[in-house]
This record gives C-alpha cells, sequence and structure tokens, in this order.
C-alpha cells in the first residue's frame, strides 16, 4: 500500500496540476486574474437563424443588470440597437469583447445607437462579470440583459441559442423602424473586429 | 495496488512532475514567456510609414525589423489590447513612463517604447493609440503570431530587452501586470538593464 507520506506527496501533484491547467487557459487580459474558465475550441457555430436582414426585430423584455426592465420596442422611432449576445460570462473570448465596447462609445453616439449586451446567465453572475470589466468606480455606459430565464427565450426568437444552452457570438444591428439591418454570427472562438461593426453603424446613416 | 517496490519511480515521478508544474503556476509565471538573461525569441514588425516613429526608431524605408534593429540601449515592449480593461486602465501611466523618459537627458536617447495589440487589428490599435493618445509606436499583431512566439502572455506584459553592441539583444525584465508607479518603474529599469 501507498504510505501517508507518499500519498501526500501524490495529493500535493494532483493539486498542482488542477491549478496549473487552470492557469494555462485564460482571458488574455489580467483583470480577470484566474477566473476565466477555460472552454476549449467549440464548434464555430451551431444554431439555425431565424431571422434575416430586412425582417422586423423580434420584440422583447430582459431585466437588465441594473435592476429595470428593458424592451427593445422602447427604442422604436428613437434610437438604433446594436445586440451583442456572448455566449457566457467568466469565458475567454465573451470576456475581452464587451470591455473594447466600452471604450467605443463615441462610434455609437455618432450614430445615434444604443449597446445592448446580452447573455443567458442570471442577474448576480452578469453583476460580478461586468464589475471587474471595468476600472475603478466605473460601470459600463451600456445595458447588460439577462437572457436566463425562460433560459435563451430571446436568443431562441433570433435563432442564436447553441444546443449546449449558450447563445453564440452575434451581433445584430437593428435602425429606428425595429428593422435588422445586420446580422453577424461570428464564430464562437473568435472576437468580431471593432471596424467591422463600426462601418455598419455609419451604413445606417447613409 | 502500489507495492512497496514501485515507491521510488512513483516519487521520482512525483517529483519530476512537480517540477514541470509548479513553474506553470509561478506567478510571472508563463511556460514559455521571454526568460531573464536569454535572447528574445525572434519577430519583426512593420517599419513605421510615420516619419515621426521612424524617426524615434531609428529605423526608415520599408520592410520588417527586429527589436534588435531599434537605435536604442534599452527598448521597453508594452504587450496590451484594446480590449483589455486593466491596458485601457494604464494607458494614461504607460504615457507618463514615456513623456518621464522623454525629459531626462541621461535616458532620452537611450530607452525607447513600443506597445504590441495582442489580436488587434490595425483599426483597432489606431483606434486606442488615437483614444489614449499613445506617443510611442504601436503595432497590431492581429494573427497572434507575436502572441504564439512570446509565450501567449496575458496583458498588460512589460518585457525589457538590453540591445548589446554586438546587435544582440538580451531580456531583463519580464513581467505579467500594471507597473503602478511611473518612477520605481523607471528605477528598476534603469538598475536592471545597467543604463
Amino acid at each position: 500500500m501507498v504510505s501517508k507520506k507518499y500519498g501526500s506527496i501524490l495529493c500535493m501533484v494532483g493539486l498542482l496540476a488542477i491549478f496549473s491547467w487552470g492557469s494555462a487557459a485564460h482571458g488574455r487580459s489580467d483583470a480577470y486574474k484566474e477566473n476565466i474558465y477555460p472552454v476549449g475550441k467549440l464548434k464555430p457555430t451551431d444554431s439555425v437563424l431565424k431571422v434575416k436582414v430586412g425582417d422586423r426585430a423580434p420584440d422583447f423584455t430582459l431585466p437588465a443588470v441594473g435592476g429595470d426592465k428593458v424592451t427593445l420596442s422602447q427604442y422604436r422611432g428613437k434610437k438604433n440597437v446594436v445586440i451583442s449576445f456572448v455566449p457566457a460570462a467568466w469565458t475567454p473570448v465573451c470576456s475581452d469583447q464587451w470591455p473594447g465596447y466600452n471604450i467605443a462609445q463615441d462610434f455609437f453616439d455618432q450614430n445615434d445607437a444604443i449597446l445592448l449586451g446580452i447573455t443567458v446567465d442570471n442577474i448576480p453572475t452578469l453583476y460580478a462579470w461586468t464589475n471587474q470589466m471595468c476600472t475603478g468606480d466605473e460601470t459600463l455606459w451600456f445595458t447588460v440583459l439577462s437572457d436566463f430565464y425562460p433560459h435563451g427565450a430571446v436568443a431562441k426568437k433570433f435563432g442564436v441559442l447553441r444546443s449546449e444552452g449558450v447563445s453564440e457570438r452575434a451581433l445584430f444591428v437593428i435602425d429606428k423602424k425595429g428593422i435588422i439591418r445586420y446580422i453577424d454570427v461570428h464564430d464562437i472562438n473568435k472576437r468580431p473586429h471593432l471596424e467591422d461593426l463600426v462601418e455598419e453603424l455609419e451604413k445606417l446613416n447613409k | 495496488m502500489i507495492t512497496k517496490g514501485m515507491n521510488k519511480p512513483l516519487i521520482c515521478c512525483a517529483a519530476f512532475a512537480i517540477c514541470l508544474l509548479v513553474p506553470i503556476h509561478a506567478g510571472l509565471a508563463f511556460t514559455n514567456a521571454p526568460a531573464i538573461g536569454e535572447s528574445l525569441p525572434p519577430f519583426e514588425l512593420p517599419i513605421p510609414q510615420d516619419t515621426r516613429a521612424q524617426s524615434y526608431l531609428g529605423l526608415s524605408g520599408t520592410g520588417q525589423f527586429t527589436i534588435a534593429q531599434i537605435e536604442a540601449k534599452v527598448v521597453i515592449i508594452q504587450i496590451f489590447s484594446m480590449y483589455c480593461p486593466v491596458c485601457q486602465k494604464e494607458a494614461f501611466r504607460v504615457n507618463e513612463l514615456y513623456r518621464t523618459i522623454q525629459k531626462r537627458k541621461d535616458l532620452k536617447d537611450k530607452i525607447r517604447m513600443i506597445g504590441i495589440g495582442t489580436g488587434n487589428t490595425p483599426f483597432e490599435v489606431g483606434f486606442f493609440q488615437k483614444k489614449y493618445e499613445v506617443p510611442f509606436p504601436l503595432f497590431p499583431d492581429e494573427n497572434l503570431s507575436i502572441h504564439r512566439i512570446l509565450g501567449e502572455l496575458r496583458t498588460p506584459y512589460f518585457i525589457g530587452v538590453k540591445i548589446n553592441r554586438d546587435g544582440s539583444d538580451e531580456v531583463f525584465y519580464s513581467r505579467l501586470g500594471q507597473f503602478k508607479d511611473v518612477n520605481s518603474f523607471l528605477k528598476r529599469i534603469v538598475e536592471l538593464s545597467g543604463l
């Protein structure tokens, strides 16, 4: 039998292995320390869109991290809307996507647009995660919505709910009439380039 | 069941595994991060076409350059990302480091700074540079090729490289995370590089 001494050594190796693998797969920003869950490489897309460019965007109401409820149609006639679905909080690519949008508010303002970030996570999870994206006492300038219950219902309406229960990494640009003007269901493993979204925002005013 | 005779090899394996695993988890801590005392893993960047940046780096023409070709005794490389909240927060302090160096007569011709935007497109790097008024040259690493060469570093990460007279280079600083205080960071850079 393995003695207590050797058993302890084996336990130590096991623990080191667990922690080391955890640290090997992390988000790229040091803002999240070791708290990013390694998801590995996933199937690039795993859903079938239910809407297309030119369609009226399906309306929805979801709870926001700030406590309010937000309805898509409340912006009709007032603002262009960008919806950014990201798969899940505390995962590598998602954690490095919205912080970029957080410094790019000018592009949205210049094109009379607002941004709604949506995931299927619950509010407490989104609260903790989005706090890590900010510096000091700041908060994200855009609204973050929880599509947690009924689970992924809004993602499903748009046709971007994947079979494992998270959404695609998808961008929808919706004009002031509520019409979808741009759809990018992106490879879930990659971050969409900022310039592609900026280009689509600028098209709204042409 | 493990017999008594198997214990020695087992312990050797355990010790070997610990030796392999501990460095992975130790704070600074990247399996292939640029190691102090060694040459920077080789990579090239495009010569900037902006005359101010060319003049700052002592480069001219077109094509690619290596870090050792920069006209300086020390190069500070900041690995950043436009999408990294810590890099955003620290941008003003990194700019302050540049200005502090430029104000020091004993250092301004010896130290150069560059930034490499991990996974960022030229547009994203340009946006970051404009947004935070970054005064030193930034380069995109859109396809993550430099990211892979440097050991998949998290951001922000700072690498200090000495350029030797024979044209070789040597890493003397390699560390993850923000540096918080400009003067103590610069003092450390000067001490470690032997400037």
